[in-house]
């Protein structure tokens, strides 16, 4: 019985490691567009313009509010209605993006303003533009508030990237539906992605530990 | 070296300075002192556009500000005055993730482009000349809080300003701490930099300064000769307010 598992798994193998491939993709791409994006609603969001600050209200509100399921539906069966047909993969790429910005727009605005108004102040008085404090000494300092949760999204999104398998995207769990539709080996090829999802993580957790680590530097040195 | 015509502030309608003249010499070094809420702080992070004033004008060196004038087109001004004007604040504000030497050598770095190894010299030079040779690689949580204030001041001084300013320097610092940050800007006095200061140190001000602004309400009550305004006070104010700061500084005796 347990070898017949393991031989199962070891055929499936290919299958499950270029599922697991897509599933990066989908999990690097969704956190770099979604930083991008998410960094200019935060900068919308601490900005005096108010139109700007309300679109980015706005934006959060929706797409922290909808189920990404349903935002993947949207953008996968309901945009081609008006016209605009995507694949699978620019589709649930661009949906995990997007609701990954509404996420990372928060941290960053939350990290951006717990930085003590002294330091804008000390930016200022040596004569540096704010886009110079920005990048010079707020963005570095709220880094390291951001990164814990910034770390937690991306885990997550690692996980929800399983959502665009009910888009077509040939994923991890979608490899492991087909597989089980093929072989009915339910419980053991759920389980064989679960393992491979719980190991993506596990590697991410140790590199945010690290990076962490790295950020934190200048607490412990002398 | 400094004009200033008509400052006027006003937070939530309350006006906490009211039409400021004030004019400084080159190499003067004025020290003002006044009750808390007096208007003393926000003057002077109105020098240096901090604090924006609702109305007048500032001059500082050849740069000149009109408070009158929407202060969004003098953005650019308003930066080149900020680097005349050296700030040193009460709470130190040091960047946190950047060593003693690297807070100092920002200012060149990044707003006036000064190549790299000029920045790092000039940061060493001024680091020793507020006694902090050695300390360069330190960061700001490892230092004491006299310690940061002179990184600080070094910073501050790295600009090559014109003038600094000191808002209340020694009041975030304990008390043994005090005497080396004084000693650091005594020293810059000495060398006839223009400043002001902003202090609750009166036996400072008086051996110190060459003028004393004395501020209430958000007017100037009064200004003088450092020693004969604190021998002689002629406003009424002015003698109510140094009988209670002499008043307990003796009864500590």
């Amino acid at each position: 019985m347990i070898e017949e598992s393991l031989q199962l798994v070891a055929d499936s193998a290919p299958f499950l490691l270029k599922g697991a491939g897509y599933t990066v993709l989908l999990s690097v791409g969704g956190m770099f567009f979604g930083l991008v994006l998410g960094f200019a609603l935060a900068l919308m969001r601490l900005s005096k313009i108010l139109p700007l600050n309300w679109l980015a209200r706005i934006y959060v509100s929706f797409f922290r509010g909808t189920p990404l399921l349903v935002q993947l539906f949207v953008i996968y069966f309901g945009l081609p209605q008006i016209g605009i047909e995507l694949d699978p993969i620019p589709a649930s790429l661009i949906g995990l993006s997007l609701n990954m910005a509404a996420y990372i727009c928060e941290i960053l605005r939350a990290a951006i303003s717990s930085i003590d108004r002294g330091q804008w102040e000390a930016c200022a008085s040596i004569g540096m533009t704010r886009t110079q404090a920005m990048r010079r000494a707020i963005l570095p300092q709220a880094m390291r508030t951001a990164l814990p949760p910034l770390g937690n999204s991306f885990i997550s999104l690692v996980k929800d990237t399983a959502l665009a398998a009910t888009i077509q995207v040939p994923e991890l769990f979608r490899q492991a539906q087909l597989i089980t539709a093929r072989t009915f080996e339910v419980f053991t090829m759920y389980l064989a992605v679960a393992v491979v999802y719980w190991i993506l993580c596990t590697i991410l957790a140790h590199f945010q530990n690290r990076m962490e680590a790295r950020v934190n530097q200048h607490d412990q040195e002398h | 070296m400094i004009v200033v015509e008509g400052l006027t502030k006003r937070f939530k309608g309350q006006t906490v300075l009211n039409g400021i003249d004030l004019t400084v010499q080159p190499g003067e070094v004025i020290a003002i002192i006044g009750p808390s809420g007096s208007g003393k702080t926000t003057f002077l992070r109105c020098l240096n556009l901090l604090e924006t004033p609702d109305a007048g004008r500032i001059q500082i060196g050849d740069i000149s500000i009109d408070a009158n004038r929407p202060l969004g087109g003098q953005q650019s001004a308003i930066r080149r005055l900020r680097q005349q004007a050296g700030f040193v604040f009460q709470s130190f504000n040091l960047f946190p993730h950047r060593t003693a030497l690297e807070n100092v050598i920002e200012g060149p770095l990044v707003v006036k482009k000064t190549p790299r190894d000029k920045a790092v010299e000039l940061g060493r030079r001024l680091l020793a000349k507020v006694g902090l040779a050695g300390k360069e690689d330190a960061y700001p949580r490892r230092l004491s809080g006299g310690q940061q204030q002179r990184v600080a001041i070094a910073r501050a001084l790295a600009m090559e300003p014109d003038v600094i300013l000191f808002d209340e320097p020694t009041s975030a610092l304990d008390p043994e701490l005090v005497g080396e940050v004084l000693e650091t800007i005594r020293g810059l006095a000495e060398e006839q930099r223009t400043m002001i200061i902003v202090t609750h140190e009166m036996s400072f001000a008086r051996d110190v300064a060459n003028r004393v602004i004395f501020f209430d309400k958000g007017v100037i009550v009064e200004q003088g000769e450092a020693k004969a305004l604190f021998a002689n006070p002629k406003e009424e104010r002015t003698r109510q307010f140094l009988r209670k700061f002499l008043g307990t500084a003796a009864s500590q005796d």
